[in-house]
């Protein structure tokens, strides 16, 4: 234990990757997801089934296969970079591919919550004069993510602990389980102590998380 | 008050599968004219009055709202929307908004009103329809009567030309039946024009400038309250009178 102790800074520093990848991937994620859905319900057949598409496609995918396919085809092949250190080239790639990737999630929630409002509301909102994309910003989507923000938070946490993929999937970005994986390849860790620390390190991280969307469902939760 | 007309209906025709919901309706409303609309479950009484806005589409038949044919969809369907206020059975008050949020809502994102005009005129309406206390509370916390004098008020907020009530206190308890009634008879004394799908008798004998009997999705008789309710000229308006009045 005093082995991985006297290593505390790397796993902090890995962690603190980690927690970047996961901040910017929810962001990115969210906004996708939600121009996607607004899509899926929009009254174009075009941007329906590009919609459609897009989520069905990203999200029958294995995480890894996104992975790569951002570090070993976008990156490596075609050669599109995002970044000129090789570090934050890898880093915002992995943000892409999380991203791309967990919109569908996020966009699958948001889609379920639309489902459970009243149709009258949507009534109500036209009736007064509003558009439709008034009435999806200011009627339709506050209320389903209200009801969603349950659904949402295990996202996030799905989200969390998929960043560890991106270290193996051909990326090699910097996060906390790469870190472990470097102090064992350089033998300075003894192995099980170093696995518990590094799996307290992600419950640090998450279980807040549980409970504060939990809290957050409960607080914004829309009343019929 | 004037008799020009505002909604017209000519030869409207809807099917909603094989059932022809709306058969043939010419309806004329003038402004400052009360409407009531009667008759049996699935006559198509409320398809009717959904049609005036556009909540339901027609099949054939034109429907015009001042002198302007509705527009099929887009933001001119969304303008003619704003001049027709429509409170439903169920309120549809929004749910994650308050009671004076639902009532500026139209006004600031329509209307492009200042909030603090909105806010203001918003709250002038609540005292109307006597809930300006609870204007903080959200719609969940009110009662079926209080919500429905909100929906009332935030159609108002939006000054339309004609108010659809589509069986307004068809989901009240009965003793608040009366107080959503109450704030309807005052705007009708006030000339609003306004078309009254209900079951509400003693309202349509009460408000109505005219009663539409509908059945099987046509309008049968039409005639003043108290000559349709003293001496109905149909088979189908007297069955129907018969049954309601003799409890």
């Amino acid at each position: 234990m005093e082995a991985f102790l006297s290593n505390i800074d790397r796993v902090v520093d890995g962690f603190s990757w980690t927690v970047r990848l996961t901040l910017l991937s929810a962001l990115f994620s969210f906004v996708l997801g939600v121009l996607l859905t607004a899509m899926r319900v929009s009254p174009v057949p075009l941007l329906r089934g590009l919609s459609t598409a897009y989520v069905e496609g990203i999200r029958n995918t294995p995480l890894t296969l996104v992975l790569l396919f951002c570090g070993l085809g976008l990156n490596s092949a075609l050669g599109l970079s995002m970044a000129d250190s090789v570090a934050w080239d890898v880093f915002w790639w992995a943000v892409i591919g999380l991203s791309a990737y967990t919109a569908c999630f996020v966009s699958e929630s948001l889609r379920a919550g639309i489902n459970t409002i009243p149709l009258g509301q949507v009534e109500a909102a036209r009736s007064l004069g509003l558009t439709f994309t008034q009435n999806l910003r200011l009627i339709v989507i506050p209320q389903a993510l209200r009801t969603v923000v349950g659904p949402l938070g295990s996202v996030l946490i799905a989200l969390t602990k998929n960043t560890t993929v991106a270290s193996v999937a051909g990326l090699g970005v910097q996060e906390a389980s790469r870190e472990m994986k470097l102090m064992f390849d350089q033998g300075i860790a003894p192995v099980l102590p170093t696995f518990v620390g590094f799996a307290i390190g992600f419950l640090i991280l998450v279980l807040p998380m549980g409970y504060f969307f939990g809290w957050l469902a409960k607080r914004v939760a829309v009343v019929r | 008050m004037t008799s020009t007309p505002l909604v017209v209906l000519e030869n409207v025709n809807k099917h909603f599968g094989d059932l022809h919901v709306l058969r043939d309706i010419n309806l004329t409303v003038n402004s400052g004219e009360v409407v009531v609309v009667i008759g049996p479950s699935g006559s198509g009484k409320s398809t009717l009055c959904r049609t005036i806005n556009r909540l339901e589409t027609i099949d054939s038949g034109t429907i015009t709202l001042d002198g302007q044919p509705l527009p099929a969809e887009g933001r001119a369907l969304a303008k003619l929307r704003s001049d027709v206020g429509m409170v439903f059975q169920s309120f549809n008050l929004f749910a994650h908004k308050t009671v004076l949020q639902n009532v500026t809502l139209g006004p600031m994102k329509v209307l492009r009103s200042k909030k603090a005009d909105a806010e203001k005129r918003g709250m002038e309406l609540l005292e109307r329809v006597q809930i300006a206390d609870q204007a903080h509370k959200y719609p969940a916390q009110l009662s079926g009567g209080q919500q429905q004098r909100v929906a009332i008020a935030r159609a108002l907020a939006m000054n339309p030309k004609v108010i659809l009530f589509d069986e307004p206190t068809s989901a009240l308890d009965p003793e608040m039946v009366q107080e959503v009634l109450d704030v309807m008879t005052d705007l009708a004394k006030e000339g609003m024009t306004m078309v009254v799908v209900t079951h509400e008798m003693g309202f349509a004998r009460r408000a109505a400038k005219r009663v539409v009997f509908m059945a099987d999705g046509q309008i049968v008789e039409e005639n003043t309250p108290d000559e349709f309710f003293g001496s109905p000229r149909t088979e189908r308006a007297r069955d129907f009178l018969s049954k309601i009045l003799t409890h």
